[in-house]
Formats: structure tokens, C-alpha cells, sequence
């Protein structure tokens, strides 16, 4: 699905990524930890095209196709979704025509009739219908922010979602049911909730994910495949997610310095 | 020359419907000439200012504004009046037309939304020609309980000059909304309408939407008096430059205890040719007042922009998505034609805005 090829990428003149390689096969999830500000943003914001990140060697390939030069737009309509840690409040916009245009593939078009009830059922499944009309963003909580951004992954149906820091600013009691959404967006731990039915769900599994945890806490709620850790812009671990968890929890990252040698 | 009647498309460019379904009575002016004025809803008087003054409704010329000899001269205007307790179902249209290359439009308009009342009226400004002046005085009365909801757009042709000059007087629990609406400003448009808030309670509300193209000059502002018991006011005005210059004036006068005002001036600047200066003014003559305002000048945020394309919109569909959102045109119920006019303009905009 998405393969990383000794990626180096700068962001105001200064390189942050160090040639990274990563492969995250199909129906895959991976997580990739690390302390702050060792470059998982970054790369989780080159692989999906943002401005302000320069790949100065190295490529990405999706489904087989060197997306390395690719305007956003084209990578997000190629099946790239991306969950924001912080998104912008986008004054003007309704959360509800944002995901109308997710629906239709980042088209501006009338909504038809079952566009417009694909919205109502997917604001209901993500329980976020009481925002729906409101300004995308604009005075939401931790956790309906993040609710809203799966919502509108949901949405766009992409291929490969890239979620970056999803239990940020969520409350600890919250954690679990945004697991559950993530796991729902995965098609993975499938409960019927009478909504969406499980074989339309079953399909999700197809889906890979590439997501960014600081805390880990995420993984005990996400079903993952494969871990890596991130130390000063180069890959230095990877393996079973959870058993890198506990080491880390043990010995804290200071420990992965070490593996940089 | 073009005459009014030859220019439906130009018409409905400035919310004039020439097929009248949703109206309940129309006024045409070209030049001096009143070339339209019918009533279909019962409830509205419609009728041209110089009859008007005949019938004997001469109390309300000069009754906003102070009496100017410069402003004499004019030729004539409309009338309308919505009867005490009317509230006409659909609104009452107005047009003044240029057809005449060069030619010099005076008009004097009054409106009387009567005792409580409803009354909406759109007028529309237009021109078949590059060249020529427009004045317009306009005296607007909401009298006791009353609703005067005003919406007003200006298509002028490149050469036009246009100096309006408008007074309303807000009686006793009436309410004034002014809708804006200004494209093609033509060469030069000066204009600062002002509200007295006479009556206990009384209450206006502005909001404008200015885009100025290059070459395009416009200094547009609304001014309140809030001098009534428990008077409201809100100035609401966004102003887009893709290249034109614009001064966005707001002045609020808060004038005894106890009222309430909100001045807010937001321009997008998305060429950089462009200039916008808003000057928010908020002036207390009294304790216990509580008047505010907002200003702020600024380019199209970035990462709005990739945060929408990161859903797949194209980077033209996310700007010019913003650029709408910000004009807020969705609630002014812009006429279709002048919509797909402002999706043109800001895309081709697109390129200098970021």
C-alpha cells in the first residue's frame, strides 16, 4: 500500500528526516512512536503532500505509484486520508457541506439524496450530529475534534488513513470510545452498533493505517500490526507494537538513544 | 445606448426580477424617466417621489436628512410606503438605471415602513453605459414597531460615479437591516449612510460585502446614532480586494446609558495590488454603554486552504470556498448571476492569493 523509500525531508531549511523507509502493507495498521519532536509529524505531513515539507531525497510510493511530487489534493483523491492533530477552525464552512464534498471525492456539486443521507448516518455513527452545522471546527472539544476528523475520513473512504496523535487533548474515559471509532474506521474489533451494518464495516479492514502515538496509550485500545519508534528523524526500532510499548514504559525513549549509536 | 427594458440580464444582476413573480411592486428609472411603478400586493404605496410630494406626503423630504441646496435639483425618485400593520409577503423592487453615455441621475428617495409594519425593499443600481454620475438621496422612516429590511446592490458600469447619501430615522421598537451588496463600484463610490436610533429600543443592523476589482475604488461605511433607551446596533462589514482599493468605515455613537453596539470590519486581501483600510470608529457620550468593535486585515490562512484540499477539494475549489465562506453571501441570498460572478472573480484571483 505505502512504501517509504530512504526518505529525507527539510522544513525551513533544515532537515528533519534523515532517510526513512517504512513499508505498511495492505489491511496493514502500524504505529510509529517516539518523544516529541522526533519527526513524526513531519513525515506523516511529507507522505501526505503539505506545503512547508521539502522531500530533498528519497520516495514515496502508493499502490504502487511514486507520489513523491504529487499535489495534495491528487494524493488525498488517490485514497490518502489524514486525521488532524489540531485542524483550523474554517470560518464560513459548515462541517456538514465539508462532508458532503469528502462524500463526493473533494468535488463541489450538489448533494443527492443519498449523499445527503450517507451524512446524517455517518454523523450519527461518529456522533457528531450535534455540530453538523456548525463552522468546521469552531468551538468543538478535544474530543469532538477528533470525532469530526474521522467522520470525515469515514467519509472520503480512503485507501490508507494517517492519523496523527489521535488521543491528544482527549480525556482519559474518552480514550476507549475513540479507539473503538478508529477501530471502527479499520473495519477491525467489529461490534454491530445497528447503524452501519458489519459486512459494509468488514470491508474497512481493507483499509492500511499509518498512525503517530506519543503516549501509546492508543494501543491499548487499537488493534496494530507492527511498530516502529522515531529518534531524531531516523527509524531506530521496530517490531510487535505493544512489546515496544512496554519497554518503553519501562525504560522511557531515553533507552532508544542508545540504538542511534 | 441600452435601454432599461432591452437589459433583463443586467437586471437580475442586481436582484431585479422583470417577470415580478416574487414582488409585490416594482420601480424602474432611466435617467429622469420613471419607466415602471405598479403595485401587485395590496399593503405598499409605490409612487414617484415628485408624486408623492403632490399627494401630500411633503413631511417626509428633508425630514432625515438636513435640507442641502446642493441636492435640489433632483429629477425624481421612488416612494414607497408599506401601510400600518402591512406586512407585504414579498419584497418591493427598485431600479435606477444609466442608460445615457455620460449622463448625470438625480434622484431623492423615501421610504415609510408604517406603525408595524414589515417592509422589504431591494433596489438595484445599474448601468447600460461606461460613463456617467449618479446621485441619490435617500430618507428611510421606521416608525413604531416597525421592520424596514433595506437590501441594496450596486452594478455600475467601469466609468460611474456614484455619490448616495442616505438618513434613517428608527422610531420606538422598529428595526433597520441593511443588506449590501457592491461588485462593480465603478470608478469611484462614496458613500456613509447613518442610523438615528430615535425611539426606546430601537434597533440596526449593517452588513455589507464589498469586493473590489483593479482600478476599483470604493470608501463605504455606515454610521449609528444610538440615542434611544435600550437601543441595539451591529455593523457588520466584509471587504475582499483581489487587486482594488477599499476603505471600510464603521462609527458608532453611543449617545445616553445603557446601549448596546458591535462593530466588526474583516477584509481578504488576495492580490497584492489590493489595499483595504478599515477604520472602525466607536464614540461613548454616556456611562454604562457597552460598544465594541473587531478589525482585521489579512491574506487567505494557508493551512485552511491544504486542510481542505488534504479532503480532496482542488486548491482553486478550497480558496475560493474560504473566500465565500468569508463573505458570508450565502446569508445575504445573492442573486444567482452576481454568485457565479464572484465564484468567476475569485477564481481568477486564485493565483495571487496565496
Amino acid at each position: 500500500m505505502l512504501k517509504v523509500e530512504n526518505l529525507k525531508v527539510e522544513v525551513e531549511g533544515k532537515e528533519i528526516l534523515h532517510g526513512v523507509s517504512l513499508e505498511v502493507p495492505d489491511g496493514e495498521v502500524h504505529v510509529l512512536m517516539g518523544p516529541n519532536g522526533s519527526g513524526k509529524s513531519t513525515l506523516l505531513m511529507a507522505i501526505m503532500g503539505f506545503s512547508g515539507y521539502r522531500v530533498t531525497e528519497g520516495r514515496i510510493l502508493f499502490n504502487g505509484e511514486d507520489i513523491t511530487d504529487l499535489p495534495l489534493h491528487e494524493r488525498a483523491r488517490r485514497g490518502l486520508g489524514i486525521a488532524f492533530q489540531r485542524p483550523p477552525v474554517v470560518k464560513g464552512i459548515k462541517t456538514r457541506h465539508l462532508l458532503g464534498i469528502c462524500l463526493n471525492k473533494g468535488e463541489i456539486k450538489p448533494l443527492t439524496k443519498d449523499t445527503k443521507e450517507k451524512i446524517e448516518a455517518l454523523a450519527e455513527e461518529m456522533n457528531c450530529k450535534p455540530f453538523l452545522d456548525r463552522e468546521v471546527n469552531a468551538g468543538l472539544s478535544g474530543g469532538e475534534v477528533k470525532r469530526s476528523e474521522l467522520m470525515q475520513l469515514l467519509a472520503q473512504d480512503p485507501k490508507m488513513v494517517l492519523l496523527d496523535e489521535p488521543e491528544s487533548g482527549v480525556d482519559l474515559e474518552n480514550i476507549a470510545l475513540l479507539g473503538k471509532a478508529i477501530n471502527s474506521l479499520l473495519g477491525r474489533g467489529l461490534e454491530p452498533n445497528g447503524i452501519t451494518p458489519l459486512k459494509e464495516k468488514k470491508e474497512r479492514r481493507k483499509r492500511s493505517a499509518l498512525v503517530i502515538t506519543h503516549t501509546g496509550h492508543i494501543l491499548n485500545y487499537l488493534f496494530s500490526d507492527r511498530g516502529y519508534v522515531m529518534m531524531k528523524g531516523r527509524i531506530v526500532c521496530q517490531g510487535n507494537p505493544r512489546e515496544i510499548l512496554r519497554t518503553v514504559e519501562k525504560y522511557g525513549y531515553q533507552e532508544c538513544v542508545k540504538c542511534l549509536r | 445606448m441600452s435601454s432599461v427594458t432591452d437589459q433583463k440580464d443586467k437586471l437580475l444582476m442586481v436582484g431585479i426580477d422583470t417577470e415580478e413573480k416574487e414582488r409585490s411592486a416594482t420601480f424602474i428609472q432611466e435617467e429622469d424617466r420613471v419607466v415602471s411603478c405598479g403595485v401587485k400586493q395590496e399593503g405598499v404605496e409605490l409612487l414617484p417621489v415628485k408624486k408623492a410630494l403632490e399627494k401630500g406626503y411633503g413631511e417626509y423630504l428633508w425630514g432625515a436628512l438636513e435640507k442641502d441646496p446642493q441636492y435640489e435639483g433632483f429629477s425624481n425618485g421612488y416612494f414607497i410606503r408599506s401601510e400600518p400593520g402591512a406586512k407585504p409577503v414579498f419584497p418591493v423592487q427598485a431600479c435606477l438605471y444609466i442608460a445615457k453615455e455620460g449622463s448625470v441621475q438625480h434622484v431623492h428617495n423615501i421610504v415609510v415602513a408604517d406603525e408595524n409594519s414589515e417592509l422589504h425593499v431591494i433596489t438595484g443600481c445599474t448601468s447600460g453605459t461606461k460613463r456617467g454620475t449618479h446621485i441619490g438621496v435617500s430618507e428611510f422612516y421606521v416608525k413604531k414597531g416597525a421592520l424596514l429590511h433595506f437590501t441594496m446592490i450596486h452594478a455600475w458600469g467601469d466609468e460611474i460615479e456614484t455619490y448616495p447619501k442616505t438618513a434613517v430615522v428608527v422610531e420606538e421598537g422598529g428595526t433597520f437591516i441593511s443588506d449590501y451588496i457592491c461588485m462593480h463600484p465603478g470608478k469611484a463610490i462614496k458613500m456613509y449612510p447613518t442610523v438615528y436610533l430615535k425611539g426606546a429600543g430601537a434597533t440596526a443592523r449593517f452588513q455589507s460585502v464589498l469586493v473590489a476589482v483593479p482600478g476599483a475604488s470604493m470608501d463605504i461605511g455606515s454610521r449609528v446614532y444610538l440615542s434611544g433607551e435600550n437601543t441595539r446596533a451591529e455593523i457588520i462589514s466584509r471587504a475582499v480586494s483581489v487587486g482594488g482599493e477599499i476603505i471600510a468605515r464603521g462609527h458608532l455613537i453611543g449617545e445616553v446609558p445603557g446601549v448596546k453596539a458591535h462593530l466588526e470590519c474583516r477584509g481578504l486581501l488576495l492580490d497584492p495590488k489590493g489595499r483595504i483600510h478599515a477604520i472602525p470608529e466607536l464614540e461613548g457620550k454616556a456611562i454604562d454603554l457597552e460598544m465594541t468593535h473587531e478589525a482585521a486585515v489579512g491574506k487567505i490562512d494557508r493551512e485552511e486552504v491544504e486542510y481542505l484540499m488534504a479532503r480532496g477539494m482542488t486548491e482553486d475549489d478550497a480558496v475560493s470556498s474560504i473566500v465565500r465562506g468569508f463573505l458570508n453571501v450565502e446569508i445575504m441570498g445573492l442573486p444567482e448571476p452576481l454568485k457565479r460572478e464572484l465564484d468567476e472573480i475569485i477564481s481568477k484571483s486564485n493565483e495571487d492569493a496565496l
